[in-house]
């Protein structure tokens, strides 16, 4: 059986003009496709071929640029690693990222999760300076595994149009922005805790989570950024009761 | 940023978790299908001395205490983010409210388990 | 309108859409909502416990007064509702405490999260048994 026969597929696309449109629309395409072609593929095609005006950001179509997240079928996903093969013959829905502004068409208003992500100080925060000449920060492989998993974020978005609790409340600082902060925190080479502590304490830090799990389910890179906030309940408790304990 | 004084309550709705998790739906059972049905456990097991006597104990008081509050405590913390996840606008009222519910149902079963049986 | 290199985007009328009822949109939701939900019955059963220590301290007659309310069909339906959702609390507590555990090392291997997911749900099913076999093994024994 010939994988690669041509084959047709469905796909309705969320449009969106702030020039022309109050509120986003529907539109349908239908397009050839093959097994091998992933939705960011027939995005590319209709750009290509049936309509110029379809807007959607993309870049490395590998799964590492974070670029390209959208809603596929009310699931948050990458289009460059989700297939048209496994909706067919069903039709595909894609819409913009769940829980952000359309700015237009399949295009999201991240500037929100970058005031986050800034705010979490996301950089190693070192115990003293060390001049180049005395050499690197060493660390062993046991230490790195504290905090390995949370650095592969791609700052893709997912977790965020996954998170309820985002959607619900756009202050809560989000599972992205807490994973990275927990990453830096759990690196032996950061001595920030306590400056990032603040954030983790505020109702909106943690405590906006209520462990609907979903952010995880969805991350791309298998950060568990579920994991990165909900540990950190249980820090800053024992940063709450320190601090009734013995103010400074 | 403010700190919040979430992390009373979500320990106490952890603590009244695990409980529930653990012998939550056994106790349902026992006490609300098997008991007064009869079945598997004789009706007479919560009778009125036997419940006396049990309440009577230390262990008995303690059991009783921890059920009640610790159930309340997680049950009408998870009531108050459900609000808010079913799109009310929940505040400081009823914030208020909720975990007060809870606090009022603890005091109750301190005072009925000091006046119990007298 | 478009928006130029270097403008901001809140040039732009950015269109926001509403939350609405989200809890429906997804399977993943829709159970979230089940494991949520769960805390009505453990309220409600609280109080269940609640009444009957105060009909407990007001006597022999208000006390088994409670008993026979808890034999009547709106009761048991009550609890017979409550046995499955605070079943499935119990279940996705156990399933979600790795998330809420830092990792822990033992003899320099890392803790699965499967591990302790088994362990809480033997620790229920041990507790369980030990309630049961307590009120079992102290109930009165039925004359023929």
């Amino acid at each position: 059986m010939n994988t690669l026969s041509t084959k047709t597929i469905s796909i309705d696309c969320l449009r969106y003009d702030p020039a022309t449109d109050r509120e986003p629309r529907w539109q349908a395409y239908e397009l050839p496709f093959t097994d091998d072609m992933s939705v960011l593929q027939g995005l590319q095609y209709i750009k290509d071929n049936l309509d110029g005006s379809l807007t959607f950001r993309w870049s490395c179509r590998m799964a590492i640029c974070g670029s390209c997240g959208m809603m596929l079928n009310d699931k948050p996903a990458l289009a460059c690693e989700t297939f048209l093969r496994d909706f067919h013959p069903g039709r595909v829905r894609v819409e913009p990222l769940n829980h952000f502004p359309i700015i237009r068409d399949l295009v999201i208003d991240q500037t929100d999760f970058l005031a986050k992500l800034e705010s979490v100080k996301p950089y190693l925060i070192p115990r003293e300076d060390k001049a180049v000449a005395d050499g690197t920060f060493l660390q062993t492989p046991q230490q790195m595994q504290e905090y390995y998993q949370y650095s592969q974020c791609i700052n893709c978005l997912l977790c965020y149009a996954a998170c309820p609790q985002y959607g619900l409340n756009p202050a809560f600082t989000g599972p992205g922005a807490l994973a990275l902060l927990h990453r830096y925190n759990a690196d032996s080479r950061d001595a920030g805790t306590h400056e990032r502590m603040q954030i983790v304490n505020a109702e909106d830090g943690v405590w906006g989570c209520t462990l609907v799990g979903y952010c995880s389910e969805v991350c791309p890179k298998a950060v568990d950024p579920a994991r990165a906030v909900n540990v950190n309940k249980i820090n800053s408790t024992k940063d709450f009761f320190r601090h009734l304990l013995m103010p400074k | 940023m403010k700190r919040s004084i979430k992390p009373i309550f979500w320990s106490l709705f952890g603590a009244g978790g695990m409980l529930s998790a653990l012998v939550g739906p056994m106790l349902i059972f026992v006490t609300g299908i098997a008991v007064p049905l009869g079945f598997l456990l004789p009706r007479e097991t919560m009778s009125y001395d036997r419940m006396l006597a049990f309440v009577d104990r230390g262990f008995g008081k303690l059991a009783v205490l921890f059920v009640i509050s610790l159930f309340l405590f997680h049950g009408l913390h998870r009531m108050y983010h459900c609000l808010h996840d079913v799109g009310i606008h929940v505040g400081a009222v009823l914030k208020a409210v909720f975990h007060g519910l809870a606090i009022v149902g603890t005091i109750a079963c301190v005072y009925l388990l000091t006046t119990v049986g007298r | 309108m478009t928006v130029g290199p270097g403008q901001a985007v809140s040039n732009v009328k950015a269109f926001v859409r509403p939350m609405g009822s989200w809890w429906l949109r997804n399977p993943f939701y829709r159970w979230y909502m089940v494991r949520e939900s769960s805390c009505i019955v453990i309220t409600a059963y609280a109080a269940v416990l609640l009444c009957g220590l105060l009909r407990l301290a007001q006597g022999r007659l208000a006390f088994d007064a409670w008993r026979e309310s808890l034999a009547s069909p709106w009761a048991v339906g009550f609890h017979l509702v409550a046995l499955p959702l605070v079943t499935y609390h119990a279940w996705t507590w156990f399933k979600v405490m790795p998330k809420t555990l830092p990792f822990i090392s033992i003899a320099g291997h890392r803790l699965a999260d499967r591990t302790i997911v088994v362990s809480g749900v033997v620790a229920a099913i041990a507790a369980s048994i030990l309630v049961f076999l307590a009120v079992f093994l102290n109930a009165p024994r039925v004359s023929p």
